[in-house]
C-alpha cells in the first residue's frame, strides 16, 4: 500500500502536488478575501494561448519556456479584465467570463493548428488542458518547487501589505501604499501559482486549488494568519491525499482526485467548523429555541397563577397553550423537560409549579419585565448599549439602574408578587440570585 | 443542405440560444454562474449515460438540467451559509467537474464518451450524425437539437419577457409585484444547462460559455435597450458563427474555437469603438473637451488683451510670456482657431476676426458675471475670484449665464471694477434704439 514511497517517480509527483497545494492554498486566501476567487479560473484558461505561442516560437516542450508564455498570457488576461471592469459598465463577472472563454477559445484554435501541423502529437500540449500529474518528472518538479517556494516567500514577505489591501484598500492608499501596485504583485503571484500548477492539474481544476482550501480555512478562523496556515495545510493534504488515492485506484486521474479530496475537506469544514459550521449553528439554534420555549412556558404558568390568584397552583395545558399560541407538542415536550428538572408536578387536571419551579418562574418573569421596563425607559436611563439577548439583567446593567427599573415595575404595578413560601413576600432581593 | 451550411447553421443556433439566455445572465451579473453550470453538467451527462447506456438525448437533457439546477442551488445554499458568492461558485463547479472527469475516465471507454470532444466539441462532425425517420434521413441531429433548443429559449423569453426584464433590473420590485423571482432564476439556470448539453456534443463547452457571455456583453456595450440588446446579441452570435467557420476552414483549426475567437474579436471592437461606451469614443470626447477649453482660453485672453492695452493683435511672444507653462496647449489651439475662422494670422502675429472677437467678448462676459456671482452672492474675497471663474467659465451654458445675470441683478462691472460687456442681444437692441432716435 505504501509502495508509493519506493517509487522515486511517484515520490516526485507527490512532492510536486503537495507543494502546489501549499502555494495555491496560501495565495488563495488573499484571492478569496479580495473576492477574486474566480480570477484563478480565468487566468488558468487565459494562459493556454501563451503556452501555444511559446511552443510555436521555441518548438520545444520543456517546461520553462512554456511557463513563461503562460505567465505572459495570464498577465495579459488579468490586465484585460481590469480594463473591462474600469472602462465599461460591464461588471467583474462578465469581464472574467469574456477573458476566460475568448482566450481559451483562441488557445484551442492555436492548439488545433499545432496539432494539425503534425507537431502536436509530440508536443503533448494537450495535457495542459486536463493535467497529467503522473507524467511529472524530476526536473519539472524541481522547477515547480522553486516557483512554489518563491510564491510562498513573496506572499509572506508582503503579508502585511496584502492584509491591508484585502481588508481596507482605501486605508492602504491613505497611508501611502499603492493599492494598484500591490494588486498587481498579488495578481502576478496568483498567475505564477496557477501557471505552475497547470501541468499537473489542468486548466480547469487548477482554479479549484486556489479556491477550495481558502474557502475551507475561512470556516475555522477569523484571523488571516491562521487562515493562511490552515489553507496551506488543507492544500498540502489535498495534494498529497489525491495523489496517494490515484496510486491506489488505477485509471483514476490525479487532478480530479486532488480536487475531490479538497472538497471533502471543504464539506467537513462546512459541517463541523466550531462556530460557522452547520452543525454548530444548528446546535446553537436548537439550544436557543429550547431555552426560549422553557422560559416561555415558565412565564405562562406564572402569569396564569398571577391572574387566578395564589390559592390555585394547578394550570391546565389548554390555558397555557392559549396564552402564547404555542404548538401543543412543543408545549408538552417542554413540560416534560420541566418535569424532569423538578420544576413542575403532574396533576390530574394539569400541571403545578413546585417551590423550585415557582422560584425559577419568578426569576424569569422578573427578568423579562425588567427588560421591558428597560426598553420603555431606555432613553431616560441613558444606557444605549446592552446585549438584549442577555440572560439575567443584573449581568448587564449596573445595580443602581436595576433598582430604578424595579421602581418603574412598581409604578406600573407589574412586579411579580407570587413568591415561593420559603421567601418573604417582600423579598424581591432574595430572588435575585434565582436563575433565569 | 451542404455540410458547411449545416455547421454554420448549427453554430448560429447555439450562438442564438446562448445569446438569448446570456443577455439576462450578463444583466444580472451571473455570467460566471453560466460558466459554472456549463462545466458542472458533465457528471449529469455521464450519469445519464451510465444509467440509460445510450446516446439518446432525452435522458441526457434531464440529467444535465437536474445537475445544472443543482449547481445553481448549491451556489445559493453556500452563499446563504456564509461562503461569499464567487467562492461558492468556484467550489461548486470545480468539484462537480472533477467528479465528472473521474467518471469519464473511469467509465469513459464503456460509454463511448470522449472528454475532449465534450469540452472542445467537434462541430465538424455535425453533418455526419443524421436522424432517420424510418429509412428516410431528415437531416443532421445537431441541427435539429440546437434548432429546437433555440426555439424553446426564444419561446421562453418571448412569453416571460416582462417578468424576466423586471427580475433582471429590479428583483425587489419584481418580487413585490408578485413575480416568482426564484422560480424564474432556476428556470433560467435549467435552460442554460439544457442548452449547454444540446451543444456539448457538437460544439463543446467553451463555445457555449463564450457564446453565453461574449455576444451579450458586446451587445450590452452597444445598446441601452433590452429588446435591442437581445436582438443584437443573437445577430452577433450568428455573425461569429459564419465568420468563425470561414476562418477555421482557411486555417484548418477548431471551428468552435474560431467562432468563439471571432466573438471575442467583435467584443474588442465594441470595447474600443462603441459609439457611446467605447474607450475611443470616451477618449475622443475628453480630447474634444480639452481642445475646446484651450481654444476658449486663447479667445478669452486675446479679448482681455484687446481691452486692457487696446492691442489689435498679439504675437506668439506675448502668448508665451503670459502662459509659459501652457504654451504647447495654447499654440495648438491657435491653428484650430484659424481653421475655424475665429483668428487671422499675418506676418506680425495674430488678430481676432469679427466673429472671434464676438466669441471672446462673450467669454469675457461669462467670466466676469461668474466672478460677480462669486463675489456678490457667495461673498468670496476679490482676490480669490479669478481662478475658480477660470475653471468654471468653460462649462457655463448660455441659459446659465442669463440666470447668473438675473441673480446678480445685471451688474455693469465685476467686483474688481472691470466692465462686464453687454450680451449680443443687448447690443443689437441698443443699435436699434440708436437708429430709432436718429
Amino acid at each position: 500500500m505504501f509502495g508509493i514511497f519506493d517509487d522515486p517517480n511517484a515520490l516526485w509527483v507527490l512532492t510536486g502536488t503537495t507543494l502546489l497545494g501549499v502555494s495555491a492554498g496560501l495565495l488563495g486566501c488573499f484571492a478569496f478575501l479580495r473576492r477574486r476567487s474566480l480570477l484563478g479560473d480565468a487566468i488558468a484558461h487565459a494562459a493556454l494561448p501563451g503556452i501555444c505561442v511559446a511552443f510555436l516560437i521555441t518548438q520545444t516542450r520543456s517546461l520553462g519556456p512554456l511557463l513563461v508564455g503562460a505567465l505572459i498570457a495570464g498577465l495579459i488576461g488579468a490586465f484585460v479584465i481590469q480594463v473591462i471592469i474600469k472602462r465599461t459598465k460591464l461588471k467583474e463577472d462578465a469581464a472574467l467570463g469574456i477573458v476566460l472563454s475568448v482566450f481559451f477559445a483562441f488557445g484551442i484554435v492555436l492548439l488545433t493548428i499545432i496539432q494539425h501541423s503534425g507537431a502536436g502529437n509530440q508536443s503533448g500540449l494537450d495535457k495542459y488542458l486536463f493535467g497529467q500529474a503522473a507524467s511529472l518528472i524530476g526536473s519539472d518538479v524541481r522547477l515547480m518547487a522553486i516557483c512554489a517556494a518563491l510564491v510562498c516567500v513573496l506572499a509572506l514577505l508582503f503579508f502585511k501589505e496584502f492584509k491591508l489591501l484585502c481588508f481596507d484598500s482605501g486605508f492602504a492608499a491613505g497611508i501611502g501604499f499603492r493599492p494598484g501596485l500591490l494588486d498587481g504583485i498579488l495578481m502576478t503571484l496568483i498567475v505564477l501559482a496557477v501557471v505552475v500548477g497547470m501541468q499537473a492539474m489542468g486548466v480547469i481544476l487548477m482554479s479549484a486549488m486556489l479556491i477550495i482550501p481558502a474557502a475551507s480555512a475561512r470556516f475555522w478562523t477569523e484571523r488571516l494568519g491562521t487562515m493562511i496556515v490552515l489553507a496551506a495545510i488543507f492544500g498540502a493534504l489535498s495534494g498529497a491525499g489525491g495523489t496517494f488515492l490515484s496510486t491506489l485506484a488505477f485509471r483514476m486521474p490525479t487532478g480530479p482526485l486532488i480536487v475531490v479530496t479538497s472538497s471533502v475537506f471543504f464539506t467537513v469544514s462546512l459541517l463541523a467548523a466550531p462556530r460557522k459550521g452547520l452543525i454548530a449553528k444548528g446546535y446553537h439554534l436548537i439550544a436557543t429555541r429550547g431555552r426560549v420555549q422553557r422560559e416561555n412556558v415558565l412565564r405562562s404558568l406564572y402569569e396564569e397563577l398571577e391572574e387566578t390568584g395564589p390559592g390555585t397552583r394547578t394550570v391546565t395545558i389548554a390555558s397555557v397553550a392559549g396564552r402564547r399560541g404555542m404548538n401543543e407538542s412543543n408545549l408538552r415536550s417542554t413540560l416534560e423537560r420541566l418535569l424532569r428538572e423538578g420544576l413542575v408536578i403532574r396533576e390530574p387536571d394539569g400541571f403545578r409549579l413546585t417551590e423550585a419551579g415557582l422560584e425559577a418562574a419568578h426569576g424569569v418573569v422578573r427578568n423579562h419585565r425588567l427588560w421591558e421596563m428597560f426598553l420603555m425607559y431606555e432613553g431616560q436611563l441613558g444606557a444605549d448599549h446592552v446585549d438584549r439577548d442577555a440572560d439575567t439583567i443584573e449581568h448587564f446593567l449596573p445595580r443602581e439602574t436595576v433598582g430604578e427599573l424595579e421602581r418603574f415595575l412598581e409604578i406600573h404595578g407589574l412586579e411579580p408578587r407570587l413568591l415561593p413560601n420559603v421567601h418573604a413576600v417582600d423579598g424581591i432581593d432574595k430572588a435575585e440570585g434565582g436563575t433565569a | 443542405m451542404s455540410d458547411s451550411m449545416i455547421i454554420i447553421l448549427t453554430g448560429a443556433f447555439v450562438a442564438g440560444s446562448c445569446a438569448l439566455l446570456g443577455s439576462f445572465l450578463v444583466l444580472r451579473k451571473l455570467s460566471m454562474l453560466g460558466d459554472a453550470i456549463s462545466h458542472a453538467v458533465l457528471p449529469g451527462i455521464v450519469i445519464a449515460f451510465l444509467v440509460t447506456s445510450s446516446r439518446n438525448s432525452l435522458p441526457m437533457f434531464v440529467g444535465a438540467a437536474l445537475v445544472g439546477v443543482l449547481t445553481a442551488f448549491l451556489v445559493q445554499f453556500l452563499s446563504h451559509r456564509g461562503v461569499q458568492g464567487d467562492a461558492a461558485i468556484g467550489v461548486t463547479f470545480t468539484t462537480l467537474f472533477a467528479i465528472g472527469v473521474i467518471l469519464v475516465s473511469h467509465y469513459g471507454s464503456a460509454v463511448d464518451l470522449d472528454l475532449e470532444c465534450v469540452l472542445y466539441g467537434e462541430i465538424a462532425y455535425a453533418p455526419f450524425d443524421v436522424i432517420f425517420i424510418g429509412d428516410q434521413s431528415i437531416g443532421a441531429r445537431a441541427l435539429w437539437v440546437n434548432g429546437g433548443l433555440f426555439l424553446l429559449n426564444l419561446a421562453f423569453i418571448f412569453v416571460f419577457y416582462k417578468q424576466l426584464k423586471l427580475s433582471a433590473f429590479d428583483p425587489e420590485l419584481a418580487a413585490a409585484v408578485g413575480i416568482p423571482v426564484t422560480a424564474f432564476h432556476y428556470m433560467l439556470m435549467g435552460l442554460v444547462s439544457v442548452t449547454t448539453v444540446g451543444s456539448f456534443e457538437s460544439v463543446g463547452a467553451i463555445l457555449v460559455v463564450a457564446m453565453i457571455i461574449v455576444p451579450a456583453a458586446t451587445a450590452y456595450l452597444l445598446s441601452e435597450n433590452l429588446a435591442r440588446m437581445i436582438g443584437l446579441a443573437v445577430l452577433l452570435g450568428a455573425i461569429s458563427s459564419v465568420l468563425g467557420y470561414e476562418i477555421a476552414s482557411h486555417l484548418d483549426c477548431s471551428i468552435a474555437g474560431a467562432m468563439a475567437s471571432v466573438a471575442g474579436l467583435l467584443f474588442s471592437l465594441a470595447l474600443l469603438f462603441s459609439p457611446r461606451q467605447g474607450i475611443v469614443a470616451k477618449a475622443m470626447s475628453r480630447r474634444g473637451l480639452r481642445r475646446q477649453v484651450a481654444e476658449e482660453d486663447v479667445l478669452l485672453w486675446a479679448a482681455r488683451q484687446r481691452e486692457l492695452i487696446s492691442a489689435e493683435g498679439f504675437t506668439m511672444h506675448e502668448l508665451r510670456d503670459t502662459h509659459p507653462d501652457e504654451i504647447d496647449r495654447l499654440a495648438r489651439a491657435l491653428s484650430r482657431l484659424i481653421h475655424r475662422g475665429l483668428l487671422a494670422a499675418d506676418r506680425d502675429g495674430f488678430e481676432l476676426t469679427t466673429s472671434g472677437r464676438e466669441e471672446g467678448v462673450e467669454l469675457l462676459r461669462r467670466h466676469r458675471l461668474y466672478e460677480s456671482f462669486l463675489g456678490d452672492k457667495l461673498g468670496y474675497d476679490t482676490d480669490h475670484l479669478h481662478d475658480p471663474a477660470d475653471r468654471v467659465e468653460h462649462y457655463i451654458s448660455p441659459d446659465d449665464t442669463t440666470e447668473i445675470e438675473r441673480v446678480t441683478e445685471y451688474p455693469d462691472r465685476d467686483p474688481q471694477g472691470k466692465p462686464i460687456p453687454p450680451s449680443q442681444k443687448e447690443k443689437e437692441k441698443e443699435k436699434e434704439r440708436e437708429k430709432e432716435s436718429s
